[in-house]
Order: C-alpha cells, then sequence, then structure tokens
C-alpha cells in the first residue's frame, strides 16, 4: 500500500534595498517596502491564491482522503499579514478541513543551523509560537530552511521535541536505498527522516510545463502510473515542492491547477493514499538509520549548501552575520532581533552565487553576485555596528566566556533538578507507602516545574 | 596567406590602446604557421620586435626618385629597413610628388604621433602606401583605426584585393557624440570601402551600424585580448605587499585625462569614498587634455590630499602603478574596448569598468557600473577597499579569467574571415 505526502514551502524573503556605504551609520532601515508589496502581492495573485483554493477545494470534495502539509517561514507570515491577508484567511479555511498539517521551519529561513544551535533553536521556537497564535496549532514535525539536513541538525531537531523531520532524498546521500521508506537519524534514532523524491517532485515543480522534455504533457493519470509502478515494497512518495510551482514556476495557463484536482481521484482507483507526514510518522517504522555527515539541501543539482556558501564572499558575509548571533540572542532591541530574522533569509545568500548553473538566475535588485555582496556587506556592517553599540565596552571574548558561564550554571541546575527529583523518588520508594502507580502522574508535573524555570532564565537574559 | 597592414603605432613606443592591439593582433596572427605579415608603420624606431612580421617604415619609402648610392641609404634607414627594399620601392614611384617636402632619399618625414597637422599626415601616409602597395604582393589588405583607412582605400583600389578594416574606435567615443565632420568622413569612407568591418567589441559595432549606416552582414564584433606578462613584469607585480597587510588602499586610474575616460566621475566618487573613510588613497594616472581641470576640481573639492596625480606612464611604471594598487577604476563614458582592465586583472588587481566599456561585454569577474553612477561607483571602491573577501575573490577569478582570453583565439577568429573573403574556404 503505497501514500503520497505531499508538502508545500510558502516563503518570501524579504527584499533588501539599496544600501549604500555612506548610508552606514545613518540609516537603519534596510527593506524596499515597494518591492516587497509588490512581490508578495504579485505571488499571492498569480500563485498563493488560486492555488490554496484548489487545495481547499480537493480537500472538500475528498473529504478525509485527500492530505497535504504546508509550512510558512516567519517573514512570509509577515509579509501577508500586511500585504496579502486574503492568503492567510484561505489557510484558516484549508486548516478548518482538517486534511492539512502545519510544519515548523526557522523564523527567518536562515542558516543558522549549520553554525549557531541556540540561535537555530531560537529561530525554530520563535515560529512555532508564532504558528500556535495564529493557526491555534504547535507543529509537531520540522523541516529546515531549503530542507538542509545533517546528522547533526537531525540531533538539535530532536532534543527540540520533534518527531519527524523533512530532508532532501539526494542519491549522493542514498547510495543505493530509496527515499521511498521512512528513515531515522543516526544521531537521535527517535527522529525520522522523510526524504522527498526529487525526481518525482520536480517533474510537477520544474518540468511540467517544459515543453522540451520528453513526457511533455504530463498527464494525472501517467503520474499516478508512474507511482503505482514502483516496486510493492515502496511505502512512501514524499512530493515536496514550493506552492510558488503552482502557477509562477508553472504557469497557470499550463492547467497545473487541474492536473493537481485530478490526482485524488486517480489515486483512489490505483489504490494511493494520501498521508500527512505526523501521520506517516506515527504509522510507518524505520528501516534503519541514515548517516548525513555533510549537508544535503533541495537547492540544484549538487543539492549541497554551494548555493549559499560556495564562494569566499558568501562565507564571509555567513560568517560575519553570524559572528553577532550570541549578542543578538541575548539583547532585547526590538528592532535588532526583527533586522535579524529578515537579514538570515537564505535568499540574500544566493543572490551572491557565482555559481554558473543555479537556477533561475533571478538576482533582485541587483546585476551581479558582486553588487548583492557589497549592498549585503554594507548593511551588516551598520548592522553589526548597531548589535556592538548594546554592550560597549565588552569584547567578543569576554562575552563568550560569561556566555559559557550562564550555560554552564544552566546545565548544572538542570541537572540538579534532575537530581532532586531522582532523589524524591528513592525518598517516596523508601517511604513505600504509596503504590507504584501513583508514581508515574507525579513525574510529569514535577519535570515541567523543572522545565519552566529554565525557560524563563533564557527570556530574562 | 600575405597581409598587407597598415597601422599607426607600434609598441614600444606607443601612446594608446592601438599600439598594444596592434602587436597582440599581429602576434597572435603570426601563431599560424602560414601566415606572411607586413606591417607599415609611419615612423617606427627600429627597437620594435621584428621576429614574427616585416615592418615598413613609411618615413623611409621613397616617393620622389633621387640618385643615391646603396652605402648611403643603407647608413641611413639601414637600421630599420634593408636598404635592398628601398630601391625596390623606388622603382614603383608612381607620379610626380616634388610639391611635397621630401628629405635628400625622396622621403616623407613622419612624426608618427598625433600632431596638429593630423590630416596632412593622413594624406601623406596614403601617398606613400600607393607605393607599398605597388612594390609589395599580397593577399589582403588590413587597416588599423580611421587614420589609416585612406591608404587602405587606396591600396585596394590599386591591388582589387579585399579590404579589411579594423575600428579600434571611433570618433562618437573620443567626442562623446559632437562627432568631427571631417574625422567622421574619413571613417566612413573607410567603412563603405571596406569588404569587412572587425569592431573591437559589440557596442562599437552597433555604433559603426547605427551612427555609420553600414550593413550589419559585413560588421563583426572581434573583441580584443591581452597577452600574458612577460617574466619581467610578473616579477614586478610579485613584488606586491598582500591585500590584507595594507593598511592604505590605493584605488587608481590609469588612462588618457580626456573627456572619453570620463575622470570626472573618478573624482566625483572619489570624493564620496574620501569623506567616509581614512585609509584610502586615490591615484589618477595618465596625461591629457583635461588633466588641468582635474586638478583643480579635485583642489575644489578638498581632496587632493588624498587625490594623487602622478603624470604619464609607460612600460615598467605601469605594472609598478598596478603593483601599488588595490582597485583598478575605468569609468569611460565610452570605451570601444580598454584593454587596460585586462591588464589591471592580469596584475591581480580587482577592476571597476564602466558599463559603457567594451571589454565588459567577455569580462564578468570585475564590477560593473553606469559610468554616471558615481554613487555606485564609489560603493564599489568601497566594497573592494573593505572586504577581503570580495577583493580575493576579484584577484583571483580575475587572473584566472584573463588567462583564457588570448590573442592566438583572436587570430583563428580574424584567419576565418581572411579565408572566407579571399575566397580561401
Amino acid at each position: 500500500m503505497k501514500t503520497i505526502c505531499l508538502y508545500f514551502e510558502i516563503h518570501q524573503n524579504i527584499h533588501l534595498k539599496r544600501y549604500r556605504f555612506f548610508d552606514i551609520g545613518t540609516d537603519h532601515y534596510y527593506y524596499d517596502d515597494y518591492e516587497d508589496e509588490r512581490s508578495i502581492s504579485e505571488t499571492a495573485e498569480r500563485s498563493y491564491i488560486p492555488a490554496l483554493k484548489t487545495l481547499i477545494e480537493m480537500a472538500k470534495e475528498n473529504k478525509g482522503f485527500f492530505k497535504c502539509a504546508i509550512s510558512l517561514s516567519g517573514c512570509t507570515i509577515e509579509l501577508l499579514e500586511i500585504h496579502a491577508p486574503q492568503v492567510i484567511e484561505l489557510i484558516h479555511e484549508l486548516l478548518d478541513t482538517g486534511c492539512v498539517e502545519l510544519l515548523a521551519e526557522p523564523y527567518s529561513h536562515g542558516l543558522s543551523s549549520l553554525i549557531n544551535e541556540e540561535s537555530f533553536k531560537d529561530d525554530v521556537r520563535l515560529l512555532c509560537d508564532k504558528v500556535k497564535n495564529m493557526f491555534g496549532v504547535r507543529p509537531t514535525i520540522f523541516r529546515n530552511s531549503c530542507l538542509i539536513y545533517t546528522d547533526e541538525i537531525g540531533r538539535m531537531v530532536s532534543e527540540m521535541g520533534f518527531k519527524g523531520m523533512l530532508t532532501e532524498g539526494a542519491k549522493h546521500i542514498l547510495g543505493w536505498k530509496s527515499p521511498h521508506f521512512v528513515y531515522n537519524c543516526v544521531e537521535a534514532p527517535k527522529l525520522k527522516l522523510l526524504l522527498r523524491d526529487y525526481r518525482l517532485s520536480e517533474d510537477i515543480g520544474f518540468r511540467f510545463n517544459d515543453s522540451s522534455w520528453s513526457e511533455y504533457p504530463l498527464f494525472a493519470d501517467t503520474y499516478m502510473n508512474w507511482i503505482a509502478q514502483l516496486p510493492e515494497e515502496d511505502q512512501v512518495i514524499n512530493l515536496f515542492m514550493e506552492l510558488c510551482a503552482l502557477g509562477i514556476f508553472q504557469p497557470l495557463s499550463s492547467n497545473i491547477l487541474e492536473f493537481f484536482k485530478a490526482l485524488p481521484e486517480q489515486a483512489r482507483q490505483r489504490g494511493i493514499t494520501f498521508s500527512t507526514p505526523s501521520e506517516i510518522c506515527g504509522k510507518i517504522k524505520s528501516s534503519g538509520p541514515l548517516s548525513v555527515p555533510y549537508p544535503v539541501t533541495w537547492v540544484d543539482e549538487e543539492r549541497d549548501i554551494s548555493s549559499w556558501l560556495g564562494n569566499s564572499m558568501q562565507r564571509e558575509a555567513f560568517n560575519k552575520l553570524y559572528s553577532v548571533a550570541d549578542r543578538v540572542r541575548i539583547c532585547n532591541d526590538k528592532r535588532i532581533m526583527q533586522d535579524w530574522d529578515y537579514l538570515q533569509a537564505t535568499n540574500n545568500f544566493r543572490f551572491m552565487s557565482t555559481k554558473p548553473s543555479s537556477i533561475g538566475a533571478y538576482r533582485g535588485i541587483y546585476d551581479t553576485a558582486y553588487d548583492a555582496f557589497t549592498n549585503y556587506m554594507n548593511i551588516i556592517g551598520d548592522f553589526i555596528t548597531r548589535v556592538n553599540n548594546l554592550y560597549p565596552d565588552m569584547d567578543n571574548e569576554e562575552l563568550s566566556s560569561l556566555m559559557t558561564t550562564i550555560k554552564n550554571q544552566e546545565d548544572e541546575l538542570v541537572r540538579k533538578d534532575k537530581e532532586i527529583e531522582k532523589l524524591r523518588q528513592t525518598l517516596e520508594h523508601l517511604s513505600g507507602d504509596k503504590p507504584k502507580k501513583a508514581e508515574a502522574p507525579e513525574e510529569k508535573p514535577a519535570k515541567k516545574a523543572a522545565a519552566k524555570p529554565k525557560k524563563k532564565k533564557t527570556t530574562e537574559k | 596567406m600575405k597581409v598587407l597592414m597598415f597601422g599607426w603605432e607600434f609598441p614600444p613606443h606607443i601612446l594608446g590602446g592601438l599600439g598594444t592591439a596592434s602587436y597582440g593582433l599581429t602576434k597572435g596572427l603570426a601563431l599560424q604557421p602560414d601566415m606572411d605579415i607586413t606591417f607599415c608603420l609611419p615612423k617606427p624606431f627600429g627597437d620594435e620586435d621584428r621576429s614574427f612580421l616585416k615592418i615598413i617604415p613609411m618615413d623611409c619609402v621613397p616617393v620622389v626618385w633621387n640618385d643615391v648610392n646603396w652605402d648611403y641609404v643603407n647608413g641611413r634607414v639601414g637600421n630599420r629597413m634593408d636598404a635592398q627594399l628601398y630601391f625596390d620601392l623606388r622603382d614603383h614611384i608612381y607620379s610626380d610628388f616634388r610639391y611635397i617636402h621630401t628629405n635628400d632619399l625622396g622621403c616623407i618625414e613622419f612624426s608618427g604621433r598625433y600632431p596638429d597637422n593630423l590630416y596632412e599626415e593622413i594624406n601623406n601616409y596614403s601617398i606613400v602606401a600607393g607605393v607599398v602597395a605597388r612594390q609589395q604582393s599580397f593577399d589582403i589588405i588590413h587597416a588599423h583605426d580611421w587614420l589609416t583607412y585612406p591608404a587602405g582605400i587606396y591600396a585596394k583600389q590599386l591591388s582589387g584585393k579585399p579590404l579589411v578594416i579594423h575600428v579600434h574606435a571611433t570618433d562618437f567615443d573620443r567626442s562623446r557624440g559632437n562627432v568631427n565632420p571631417t574625422v567622421y568622413g574619413i571613417e566612413k569612407d573607410g567603412m563603405d570601402h571596406a569588404d569587412c568591418i572587425m569592431c573591437v567589441s559589440e557596442l562599437t559595432r552597433q555604433t559603426v551600424i547605427n551612427h555609420y549606416h553600414q550593413d550589419p552582414r559585413k560588421c563583426f564584433a572581434m573583441h580584443n585580448a591581452v597577452y600574458p606578462l612577460s617574466d619581467h613584469h610578473q616579477k614586478i607585480v610579485d613584488q606586491r605587499i598582500p591585500f590584507r597587510e595594507r593598511k592604505e588602499k590605493v584605488v587608481t586610474f590609469l588612462g588618457r585625462i580626456t573627456m572619453q575616460k570620463g575622470p570626472e566621475y573618478f573624482i566625483e566618487a572619489a570624493k564620496l569614498v574620501i569623506e567616509r573613510s581614512r585609509n584610502i588613497r586615490f591615484c589618477m594616472a595618465g596625461s591629457g587634455d583635461m588633466m588641468n581641470a582635474m586638478i583643480e576640481l579635485a583642489a575644489a573639492k578638498g581632496i587632493s590630499d588624498r587625490l594623487h596625480f602622478p603624470g604619464f606612464m609607460k612600460g615598467d611604471q605601469v605594472f609598478e602603478a598596478f603593483r601599488d594598487s588595490d582597485v583598478y577604476v575605468m569609468p569611460s563614458v565610452s570605451e570601444p574596448f580598454g584593454i587596460s582592465p585586462l591588464e589591471a586583472m592580469q596584475s591581480g588587481v580587482p577592476s571597476i569598468i564602466s558599463k559603457q566599456s567594451g571589454c565588459g561585454e567577455i569580462l564578468t569577474n570585475c564590477i560593473k557600473t553606469d559610468y554616471w553612477d558615481i554613487n555606485a561607483m564609489a560603493d564599489a571602491i568601497y566594497a573592494l577597499c573593505t572586504y577581503d573577501s570580495l577583493h580575493d575573490y576579484l584577484q583571483e577569478e580575475g587572473i584566472n579569467e584573463v588567462a583564457q582570453i588570448t590573442w592566438e583565439k583572436v587570430g583563428h577568429r580574424i584567419r576565418s574571415h581572411y579565408d572566407r573573403l579571399t575566397g580561401a574556404q
């Protein structure tokens, strides 16, 4: 029995404006509001609205059968709230059908998972809170920006309590293995991994309207036949793509929406079902650990991080930005924290790519990679000065040593809490009055109590 | 294949980019074993590299028959030309040119520069070309730049061989649109008579098509290239102090200080950068008719303490300047090609060029801005001086990129046109 896991990413970055070096120190607003409004309304109109309407229609017509997952980056939620609130309403409507799962991702759509664990976790928590506030659900499955994944990231994600994670089923990590099974993280065996079938996903996302493609024109029955003809043992077919694929990459005139509408019926005829990621993580057992020592992503043919950190300029920009990560995390200046979210977006680094093959040579307002780099560095220059001004008489070493002290103490507190817990249990055990069953319920509130003060501390800092 | 070329400049005595381009192009062509190039120059000094081509000094070609003996001729021109050639050429004097001022050998004197009586010199050059074209045998004529177009036309009419003209610049570039009618006339006449027009960039090609009304089918973009640095120059460049260790960064403009090169935009951008930085110096090397105006402009802006005018540079000085520079800027208003950014990049200096420069068509590892966009230019200068990784990246990739642009490849492309014109293919 095969099941399809359909997932759509909704992400638009916040556009940076032209920022000359002589603006450094005088102008602290970095964004091109006009371009933001233009691009988000265009995307909403051409893609998000018709696509979401289609998904709602599909969900209503195939009640309980058709399912999918979406995720929004924090910056995109902000953009949509301001410029295209109708999209938010549609997402609400889609959620009301009960067939859609919302996934978590970093608020900024940034690369913090590669360099700063604390910042990454904060970034994810921020988004979870935002989603909880807006849509009333707390995501249990995680997808990183551009599906970046390594064993290390898997461990962090698992520590945050997520049950599963989506990532790319790239050839170089899978080898002879198939992406049509559920795997688990090497470092955190509890975390299940859903791997994208890039060929089937990109058949829709990239090639659907390509008349030079040998399978053009693609129809829903052919597509479902491909899936049905996969080996018997293959369980999960993960189709992950950007929601923009419906309407922007593949124009509406290509009848992409009609193609989607036909999918559930075709699947039903062939005995294929739809599932959400959390259903799959709950139902299907892992077929084994998957080791990914180096980052894998869903971008470009290489499916690695070379689109953002491929050349020395990108790496300098990246290192400069995250050199202040710790300082930003402990500050409470709202504007700085907001800028921090916006500046991290992967798109800013993508613009600096000098790779010849990067799909979509779209560079926004920039002519070249150098132009993008210069502009970004000017902004970072101003931003870093602002951050450092918050801590005028403290150098980096001092700060990091203080941070380690705090962290050590925090760890110690947690350890102590656990110890107290244990001692209390032994005490109860020794007194022997209570039956064993009573222990379990008591354990839970105690743990929560231990966790709470810890959380408060992080925010107080 | 025998080519008769008309040129005006040749290294080592050069005044602008034309000489460098003529040298590279002929040398690239000469790599083909069956290529036989005869290059006519108004006034060679005798120290030119003749290993790969024959040079005919036009000021040693008689146009008036004087009775002189072999030893005398050999004493006078022997260091620059085979005396026998003098007598061979003397047999082909075709008219009475005694009304022109000639010397004791019956030759016309040339300055070989760009003097005030340039039109007269151009005319004399084509008279001499008549003698050369009658004496020499060749398959094709190749004329470099407008000064030699009349000579090329004349040679074509005499011999009936196809004429290729090479447009290194047009008067539209030099004058920002206010063309000199005489120059325009000469240029247009040359193009009208040409069988093939080679332009140093697509930009120039479009000028030729739109402003000189030429048939696009006979116009081709033939981008220049650059020779690898000689060991001597490489040694100079290798003395460079690494970028990160240099406290003061130097931004260089190198070229003729004339309207075409946009020097005032360089100064405007320098002003913006100097106002907001402490460790960047500017250097405007070269000379030209706008030099004094630029010195005054810099003084008026109050940046003369950080903007320096070292004057005209040649030979090793150029590479010493590159060695001590961190950024090279070419803000040309209209640059047909512009070989100097390639040389700068070769020497490991990242370049900023205007989008109105022809060389931009074949370069990717440099920063391009509009010449008038002084904000963008200032921003790029600041970035290259401040952000190490950008500087390192462009330095390294620039060297690699320019290494791929060779005259040999250009030679092959020119050859294919020659073959087409002469019907060899």
